[in-house]
């Protein structure tokens, strides 16, 4: 059990200490826009922001969440257009669109931290974060359009 | 500003290509059709948007074939309702492809709708009231933009009706606009018209008029985004595993490590320790031919999929015996090697082949193979079932709703009238989600347990469970005269069959698997054989996207690479010359067998034209600026392939960066008759050209005592954002709507690696044969 706000929300969720945060946050808490993916470390479907900075909730637990900060892609935003989110669709990046959830929080993290970051910046930071797909030229472009509104 | 919207122009074809004649259709019905519409004066024109008698000359399409074939019925696509907003069926499945946007997209061009009132229902597996919804093979576009138009032109037309019923005017004074209909001093939004128009009678394709191409607000111009767009950047896009139930279970399953194999014991005690684990139940094992029946295994059933998870890898099975457990994929393709230089079946034969090569000057033999493959789906599969009190209702990523439903009822020994398959959005598909093995288990599982089961694949699952791309060896001699002119062609393909999963194996594989870039191929050498060598499975063998394709075009297009180094011609010009004259291939005269399969379509609308083949060469080639110099451990390679009835070109650029293979920039040309999502078939091959350089340099399933080696992303790569194909220029060739409009989902994916490897050989000097052939040289 933890206690942690989840996106912006002082929630009580009722699971086992290592559950991992993946799954309480969408079996235990109902928040589906986090996807499993690989369940390793492997290809960031499950990014979510812990205190703001992108982490993959498959590999962090419940009880090393508690008490801090959880946001999850639906609550990036309150209205969903975050810059970042706002450039996706400028861009028409997805297509399956299953992988694209980790991928605006990995940029969004990225963001935060490096309002302008370097083409080398933006590939680096998002190379944990598959798309099998392959929307990646436009991944790229929407972060850098993000950054630059170009 | 980015260069993928600079490459938003459309190219046109090259003037001298005859693709505008061939796909007039001459259907004397059709004739027929349009002098009663000419002569039917103003009767029943409506005046808005009313095109040429060239706007749409109905031509046939392998739909009409399909199960359950096509539906017109604009009462079963469309809903009006009286706000003004109009609702559309999106009846085929969505995985990234775009035909949820695009066919509605279609419809509500033709029909005058304003996009942003348009809002989709998602249909469910029901092909007697929609028509075929097997999403696969390319053919969303091929076989659903006439009807998509038809349907769009009847809703019109009945708006048109309902407006002259109320101000009582003659149809032919009623203008239909964007969203709006006039007559002269009235005006009515369509939601004021919605019940009435709904009310009239459909019309007959005799009495519709279609746009001019002139008049499309969308199809063509690739302004639409896709309708997920802000669900998907928000998070409220519903996926497979996104469905929840009251009371579900989550169930992850140990499957068979060799397909066939029995669990003969199971210690579940550690797995009930985990908190959340509930149950455990068993499911039978299957043995190909079992066409998607589940593998079997045991399941660990809990309350969340954590627990699952957990639960399962805690699980200890013994696996009993399968005849498949001395399956080693390395052994197993050095024997394909050594098959392939043994003569095979013959399935094509043109010209006196073994004369040609007695008597040739020279001869070139090639062999290229590739490993196996698995698609990896960013999503893994996943499906949820209720079955209670006599019916199952399922919620799955299923490419195949109506196939679903009828494997699932058969599986649950229930009528296919008590079962409902709901078509969430894929996550990938591919050609993984044709195959519902898992929406069986999810409907098994609840059928046992009496409640609401959801089957979560791990990727593990995914990677060492799935339906395997075949893996293959394609041996290719050619004999060379004195002239340097190829004279000989032998092309021997070796590969387990995909009809394995559904039939006892006889080791050859099928019509299908040859119309795909080997019995097809399309060059002008006048003594020709084609071959299949015998090669048992041992594996689940299944499609993945292009199929076939993959293995012929990375063999064929390497090797005429190839033959132009051996002959020392430049590679274009030998590709060029190798395919030949401008024309269509004539397969009864040939040397084509009987039962040649075009892509499923009547080969005379879809003829193999060599003309389209050379122009998308062309444009790939002159935009790449072939034939310039490349700096040291640079190069360009190209590949052409047709697929699917379209015709892709691809010129790779590849930069050898400290001994990695790096492609900066590749243009991919495209053909597919009359582009109707231009924005579409642009992702369809920047996405081509990702998954192509993955297959090429990662994409191995390799099987060691019958099971896979692989588990995860970590030893079956993808490529990433640190090495991928840094700019995708696409090149799209103009045709009208009287080329017929092909797909673009899997052509894409062929030429891809041909490409790569010969840019390779152009940096390096260095030759690569095998699939895949790694990220160093
Ligand atoms: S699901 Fe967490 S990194 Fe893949
Ligand atoms: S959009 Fe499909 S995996 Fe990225």
């Amino acid at each position: 059990m933890a206690t942690l706000k989840l996106n912006g929300e002082e929630r009580r969720i009722d699971g086992p200490d290592d559950m991992s945060l993946l799954w309480a946050v969408r079996d235990l808490a109902g928040l589906t826009g986090t996807k499993y993916g690989c369940g390793a470390g492997l290809c960031g479907a499950c990014t979510v922001h812990v205190d703001g900075v992108a982490v993959r909730s498959c590999l962090t637990t419940l009880s090393e969440v508690a008490g801090k900060e959880v946001t999850t892609i639906e609550g990036l935003s309150e209205t969903g257009d975050h810059p970042v989110q706002a450039a996706w669709r400028e861009l028409n990046v997805p297509q399956c669109g299953f992988c694209q959830a980790g991928q605006i929080m990995q940029a969004a993290s990225l963001l935060a931290a490096t309002p302008n970051p370097t083409d080398q910046e933006i590939l680096e930071e998002m190379e944990g974060n598959i798309c099998r797909c392959g929307c990646y030229e436009r991944i790229v472009a929407a972060v850098r359009h993000a950054s630059t509104g170009i | 500003m980015l260069n993928y919207l600079q490459d938003a122009r459309v190219i046109p074809a090259a003037p001298t290509a005859p693709a505008r004649d061939v796909a007039i259709v001459n259907l004397s019905l059709d004739v027929s059709r349009r002098s009663f519409l000419a002569g039917a004066g103003g009767a029943l024109t409506v005046a808005a948007f009313a095109g040429s008698a060239e706007a749409f000359i109905r031509y046939p399409t392998g739909g009409e074939t399909m199960p359950h074939g096509l539906r017109t019925d604009p009462l079963t696509f469309v809903t009006l309702h009286g706000d003004g907003s109009v609702e559309i069926v999106a009846h085929r499945a969505e995985m990234g492809q775009g035909a949820r946007t695009s066919l509605p997209m279609v419809l509500a061009d033709e029909m005058g709708a304003d996009w942003d009132q348009v809002s989709l229902r998602q249909a469910p597996g029901d092909e007697a009231t929609y028509g075929n919804q097997d999403t696969d093979g390319s053919r969303s576009m091929r076989h659903h933009l006439q009807t998509m138009r038809q349907i769009g032109a009847s809703i019109r037309h009945m708006l048109a009706s309902a407006a002259a019923q109320k101000w009582e005017v003659e149809v032919s004074a009623v203008e239909v606009g964007v969203h709006e209909v006039k007559s002269g001093e009235n005006t009515a939004g369509f939601g004021e018209l919605a019940e009435l128009a709904m009310r009239q009678p459909v019309p007959d394709f005799e009495a519709l008029n279609f746009k001019d191409a002139a008049d499309f607000r969308y199809i063509g111009t690739g302004d639409v985004s896709i309708y997920d767009i802000r669900d998907i950047t928000t998070g409220k896009a519903i996926y497979g595993a996104d469905v929840m139930l009251p009371g579900m279970k989550v169930a992850v399953i140990a499957r068979p490590p060799v397909v066939g194999a029995e669990p003969t014991a199971f210690d579940s005690a550690d797995a009930e320790e985990i908190p959340g684990v509930e149950r455990i139940e068993t499911l039978p094992s299957s043995i190909p031919p079992a066409k998607f029946a589940p593998l079997g295994g045991v399941a660990v059933i809990a309350s969340n999929t954590d627990a699952a998870i957990k639960g399962r890898d805690a699980l200890k099975v013994t696996w009993g015996d399968s005849p498949h457990a001395s399956y080693n994929s390395e052994a197993y393709l050095a024997e394909m090697r050594e098959t392939a230089k043994q003569p095979g079946q013959v399935l094509r034969e043109e010209g006196d082949v073994d004369a040609a090569f007695a008597g040739a000057a020279k001869t070139v033999t090639r062999q290229y193979a590739q490993a196996h493959m698995v698609h990896a789906t960013m999503e893994p599969p996943v499906a949820v079932a209720q079955v209670a009190n006599g019916k199952a209702e399922i919620w799955a990523p299923v490419q195949s709703p109506y196939g679903a439903r009828q494997d699932i009822a058969a599986a649950l020994g229930m009528p296919v009238a008590d079962v409902t398959v709901h078509m969430t959005l894929l996550g990938g598909g591919f050609g993984r989600k044709s195959k519902c093995d898992y929406a069986i288990e999810a409907a098994l599982l609840s059928q046992k347990i009496g409640a609401p089961v959801k089957v979560q694949w791990t990727r593990e699952d995914d990677i060492r469970h799935g339906f395997n791309h075949t893996t293959s060896v394609e041996r290719i001699e050619a004999a060379v005269d004195a002239d340097g002119k190829v004279v000989g062609w032998r092309h021997n393909s070796v590969a387990p069959s995909i009809l394995s999963t559904f039939a006892p194996d006889s080791g050859h594989q099928f019509f299908i698997e040859n119309g795909m870039g080997h019995i097809d191929v399309p060059f002008e050498i006048p003594n020709l054989r084609c071959e299949n060598g015998k090669a048992m499975a041992h594996a689940r063998i299944g499609w993945f996207r292009a199929v076939s394709n993959v293995p012929r075009a990375w063999a064929i297009q390497s090797f005429a690479a190839e033959l132009a180094e051996e002959l020392g011609k430049d590679q274009k010009e030998m590709l060029l010359e190798l395919i030949g004259s401008d024309r269509k291939l004539d397969p009864p005269t040939q040397g084509f067998p009987e039962n040649f399969w075009d892509y499923g379509e009547v080969y005379e609308e879809y003829p193999i034209d060599t003309a389209r083949l050379k122009n998308v060469l062309n444009l790939a080639a002159d935009k790449s600026g072939w034939g310039a110099e490349a700096p040291d451990g640079e190069g360009w390679g190209l590949a052409v392939h047709r697929s699917f009835v379209t015709y892709v070109a691809t010129a790779a650029k590849v930069k050898i960066v400290d001994g990695q293979i790096t492609v900066p920039e590749v243009h991919m040309a495209v053909d597919c008759g009359f582009a109707v999502n231009p924005e579409r078939i642009r992702s369809q091959m920047e996405g081509a050209a990702v998954m192509g350089m993955t297959l090429a340099l990662h994409s191995a399933i390799t099987y060691e005592d019958g099971a896979v080696v692989q588990s995860n992303y970590h030893d079956y790569e993808m490529v990433r954002s640190t090495n991928f194909p840094q700019v995708v220029h696409t090149h799209i060739v103009e045709h009208p709507f009287s080329v017929h409009a092909s797909g673009v989902g899997e052509p894409g994916v062929p030429p891809v690696a041909p490409a790569i490897a010969n840019a390779v050989f152009n940096a390096t000097g260095k030759r690569l044969r095998d699939l895949p052939f790694g990220e160093s040289i």
